[in-house]
Order: C-alpha cells, then sequence, then structure tokens
C-alpha cells in the first residue's frame, strides 16, 4: 500500500535531524524557493489535499483566502488533537516532527508568513520538548531563522501548549486560547483567513495536512493526485479503536473500502465477536450499522452513506455493546467539553445526558426518544461552533440505527453492556 | 502585595516565553502552566504575580485560569494520574480499571491520597485510543493497560 507520511515512521531516530535528512527531509525546500509562492499555493491547490484535520476543506483553497496584502500574518498548526478516537497526530508529532517543520516552512512560504504556532494540547507537553529540540534542530541547519538557504525568507516557529480543553481543537476557540483567552469561538466571519490570531491573517491547518506538503511538493501535485477518488485525493491516517484485533495507526490510500481496513489492516474483530457498528471518523461523526461496512473510505463515500470521514477516527464495536450506554459516554463528553457560551449547546448537552441516563435506570418512556431527537434538531446548527453538532451525532444515528436498544430499556431487558 | 515570587530560574524560562509572542498576554498559559508544574497548584497570589507579568487584572488571569482543567486550585499530588474513560477505553474496559486503581489508592476519583502521592483524575480522550485503555501519569502515557499492569506502575513510583 502506498505510504506518504508512514513510510519510515517507525524507522530508529527518525525524529533526529540527521536521519531524517538521510530520508531526503528538507529536500523539498530548494525546489520550493526556486518558484514563487503562489506557484506553491497552486501546487497544493492541484493536489486535491484536504485538511486533515476533520472538516476536510481543501488546504491550497483555504492559504488562497488570506486577506490580500495585509501583514504580518501567521499560520498556526493546529496540534490539539483531542477528538475522541484520533491519535495519529500524536504519533507523527512523536516520530517526525522535522516533517511537519518542513510542511510548515512550505506552507510559510506560500503564504507569506514569518510566524507559525504549533499549538498542542496540554497533555503533549512531553511531546512539546521533542518539538522544541526539533525546531532548535532546524535553527541550526539553517532551515528556519533569518534568510532561510539564501532565500531571502525568514520563518520562526514556536510551540505553544493548551490547558485541557477540547474546544481548542476548533479553529476560532484556538485562536482564542493562543492570544491567552479562555477557548471560547468565534463568531464567523470574519474568518481567520481575514481575521485571524492578533486580527491578522491567519492560517490554521492540522499536523497532518502539514505533513503532506513536502511530499507534493518533491512529487509534484499530479502524483498526489493519482492517488485516491476523484474528489478525495491522496492517502489518509487512520486510528483505528475499539473492538479490532490489531487496533493502530494506519496510512491508506482514500477510496479503500471500510470492509479492508476493519478486516484485513486492522485484522478483524476481536475475540471473534461480530461487528455490530462503527464511527467512521471520530466521535463527533454519526455512527454506521455493520450492514453498511462496503462503505469505501472516501469523503464523499462516507458523506452519501450518512456520516463524515472527520479526523480519520475509526472506533470499532462489537454486536456485545450496548449502543446506548456508548451513546452515553459520548454525550458526557460533550457536556464536560461545551464552553458554555451558547445556550443550545450548553443546556442540550446536558439535558440529553439526564434523559439517557433516566433510561438506563430504566425510568424512561418511549417519548423521551421523541424529546431526545427535538432537542437535537434544537441543537444542530443553532451555535457558533460544531460542538453542539458534534454530540447530536452520535445521538441522532444511535436513535436512526440501534432503536432497540433503547427500547429495550423500556421493556426492563437491555441488550449487553460495553 | 504578592505573596508570590518567581525564582531567578523562572525568571529567565518567563522571558523566553514571552520572546514568542508580539504580544504578552499570549503568555497567559504558558505562565499558568509553568506555575502549576512547579507547585501543584495555582493560588491567587500566584494569580497576582502572573497578573503582574502580563499587565491584566488578577480577576482576568483566574477567569481565563478556570476555564481549562489541567490548572487546579487545589494542591495535586505528586504523581497526577489521569485516567481515560472516552469511548475507545470505554469498549476495552476502562470503567473497572478506574475503579480498581481507585481501591488500590484508597480513594475516590476526583481525590488525592493523604500523603500527596497521587491525585486521580477521570479524563476524556487523551489520544492514545489504539493502545486503550490508558492513562497518563504526569507526562508519561501508559496504555493497554489491565490491572496488574497498573500495580505494577505505581508501585514503581517513588
Amino acid at each position: 500500500m502506498t505510504q506518504i507520511l508512514f513510510k519510515n515512521i517507525d524507522m530508529k531516530d527518525l525524529h533526529t535531524m540527521k536521519v531524517y535528512e538521510e530520508q531526503g527531509g528538507y529536500q523539498s525546500l530548494e525546489k520550493a524557493f526556486a518558484q514563487k509562492p503562489e506557484e506553491i499555493i497552486a501546487m497544493v491547490k492541484a493536489s486535491g489535499l484536504r485538511g486533515r484535520g476533520g472538516a476536510g476543506f481543501p488546504a491550497g483553497l483555504k492559504w488562497s483566502f488570506l486577506a490580500k496584502d495585509v501583514f504580518p500574518r501567521y499560520l498556526c498548526c493546529n496540534a490539539d488533537e483531542s477528538e475522541p478516537g484520533t491519535c495519529k497526530d500524536r504519533e507523527l508529532l512523536l516520530k517526525t516532527p522535522h516533517m511537519l517543520i518542513e510542511g510548515m516552512i512550505l506552507c510559510s512560504y506560500a503564504c507569506q508568513i514569518k510566524t507559525g504556532y504549533i499549538y498542542m494540547r496540554g497533555e503533549f507537553h512531553d511531546l512539546s520538548f521533542i518539538m522544541d529540540k526539533a525546531i532548535e534542530e532546524a535553527h541550526a541547519k539553517g532551515y528556519l531563522g533569518k534568510n532561510i538557504m539564501g532565500s531571502g525568507f525568514d520563518l520562526e516557529i514556536h510551540t505553544h501548549l493548551g490547558a485541557g480543553a477540547y474546544i481548542c481543537g476548533e479553529e476560532s476557540a484556538l485562536l482564542n486560547s493562543l492570544e491567552g483567552g479562555r477557548g471560547e469561538p468565534r463568531m464567523k466571519p470574519p474568518f481567520p483567513a481575514v481575521e485571524g490570531l492578533y486580527a491578522k491573517p491567519t492560517v490554521i491547518n492540522n499536523v497532518e495536512t502539514l505533513c503532506v506538503v513536502p511530499y507534493i511538493v518533491n512529487e509534484g501535485a499530479e502524483k498526489y493526485a493519482s492517488l485516491g477518488t476523484e474528489k478525495s485525493k491522496g492517502t489518509k491516517l487512520v486510528s483505528i479503536s475499539g473492538h479490532v484485533k490489531k487496533p493502530g495507526n494506519y496510512e491508506v490510500v482514500l477510496g479503500t473500502p471500510m470492509r479492508e481496513i476493519i478486516y484485513d489492516v486492522a485484522g478483524g474483530i476481536a475475540n471473534d465477536n461480530k461487528l455490530k457498528a462503527f464511527i467512521p471518523g471520530g466521535s463527533s461523526t454519526p455512527m454506521l450499522p455493520a450492514d453498511m461496512v462496503d462503505v469505501l473510505y472516501d469523503y464523499e463515500s462516507i458523506a452519501a452513506a450518512g456520516s463524515m470521514l472527520g479526523s480519520g477516527a475509526l472506533i470499532v464495536i462489537d454486536d456485545s455493546v450496548n449502543i446506548v450506554e456508548a451513546t452515553l459516554r459520548l454525550i458526557s463528553f460533550y457536556m464536560h467539553e461545551s464552553c458554555g457560551k451558547c445556550t443550545p449547546c450548553r443546556e442540550g448537552t446536558r439535558w440529553l445526558y439526564q434523559i439517557v441516563e433516566r433510561i438506563m435506570q430504566n425510568k424512561g418512556q418511549l417519548e423521551y426518544i421523541e424529546k431526545m431527537e427535538d432537542i437535537c434538531d434544537n441543537m444542530a446548527m443553532k451555535t457558533f461552533c460544531p460542538l453542539a453538532d458534534a454530540c447530536v451525532a452520535p445521538v441522532v444515528s444511535s436513535i436512526k440505527y440501534f432503536r432497540s436498544d433503547y427500547e429495550a430499556y423500556f421493556k426492563n431487558t437491555p441488550v449487553g453492556s460495553v | 502585595m504578592s505573596g508570590f515570587v518567581f525564582s531567578e530560574k523562572q525568571e529567565k524560562e518567563i522571558e523566553g516565553i514571552l520572546a514568542k509572542y508580539p504580544f504578552k498576554k499570549s503568555a497567559m498559559l504558558p505562565l499558568l502552566t509553568l506555575v502549576q508544574r512547579a507547585e501543584r497548584v495555582v493560588s491567587p497570589e500566584a494569580m497576582v504575580a502572573i497578573s503582574n507579568k502580563l499587565d491584566c487584572s488578577p480577576a482576568y488571569v483566574q477567569s481565563v485560569m478556570s476555564f481549562y482543567t489541567m490548572y487546579h486550585t487545589e494542591k495535586v499530588g505528586k504523581y497526577m494520574i489521569l485516567f481515560c474513560i472516552n469511548i475507545s477505553c470505554q469498549l476495552n474496559g476502562c470503567d473497572k480499571l478506574l475503579e480498581h486503581t481507585a481501591k488500590k489508592l484508597n480513594i475516590k476519583v476526583g481525590e488525592t491520597t493523604t500523603d500527596e502521592k497521587f491525585t486521580l483524575h477521570r479524563e476524556e480522550c487523551l489520544a492514545d485510543c489504539t493502545r486503550a485503555p490508558m492513562m497518563r501519569i504526569n507526562d508519561t502515557y501508559y496504555g493497554d493497560l489491565t490491572e496488574q499492569r497498573i500495580d505494577q506502575i505505581l508501585d514503581s513510583l517513588g
């Protein structure tokens, strides 16, 4: 299988400048500096690379949206990886920090940015030491700092740690947090490309997205675009967790059948149980039932099936699981992580929690399901940021596909247990 | 008026932190983190000291600090155990393991042992789902947990 990001991922000392350079690291810089910044943006556009953090927005297009002739501009790498089920960025930061730095240099050159921040979740404190060391090495080599490789282009990159708040992975909340405030999302527009960090034009990209850019500059947009499907180009890191025999982070070409990912790549369902459900893109994406396992793993196919590719966190659930219990855990998460700014989210997540908890205490009635759907209706698309929608996704999909798990409680015969 | 004084070493570190940003308020989280890691708590006096560094009010510092779960107004143990209970860990049996850990430490989840050695917290996803069930103790991630492994890890911590 084609491996771009994970080709050398388990190589010893890949995190050091020496080994990374031996593997061809930083060679893209010379190629990039021989071209105009706008040519790099055009190249990334042509590659079809889409944001790997969750929304899947075309990366090159995002870069081209920066407000014209407004400086300084900033780059923020979103390393706040917190979407339940997702742990791919952690592996990249841990094992190949220089790939991220190289990607950030290319993005910054293309967008004429002189300052970049890597916003890492606070729990990644150990990784910030690795990243700081890599930045130091890049400085010593002249890949960062003033007049990089004689190009006249300057860039400084700094790490910045959050302190425990899922919401800071939302880009405008991330900016508020980086500015020293509470991580509450901003009203949009203006979008960060126009008014981002310190009210200046800002690019915010996920770790994985930026790590792909060196490959595109080295090998050309066409080669990257030749992988994948018509609209979902390239490869994607998938964090496969839950009830599989071989959980792990894997790189797959977009368009690979989900069945192949679960049963071949991840070795199939653990303990030889049967598949009951899978969450294709992290806890914020609707769960799908076992009979949809033949969906192709790309943005469009998963959307057509009623879910999202999201961050690439594939959570596999076997038939021993009571879906209501799993759903309550997710609601609890969103209730905990709601920043409280928007009422539908602050109150809605709590109401949903209380209702499902009552159902699980056998104090529920059939009407509760209707009430939950009504609450979800009043949460979805009614808030500043998508956290409320993220809570709605597992709730609505669990009712849609596993209604019988809820109904069993009303008959006092709950199905299985986690 | 501040009863909290940064050490010389910390002052140096703060200089480095401030140099990263065009506006000093951006150093808010880094300074809170600096204090939390050194003191295992962020006291009102420390908030005053931070506010003096960043030219803002102590109330503003508190309003930011209280938003984030990694800052504590009560001193936490020498070892901070964050036990992941989110979905991937739940599917792999974390609830029983968390119960086991609390029992072993003879505290309830959310509490600190009387010798101030361990604090045990239930935690949301820590991004190590492929090694679920997992926990983080101070800066270290421990995955593929079993009761036996948890016992070994806790016993090994001095």
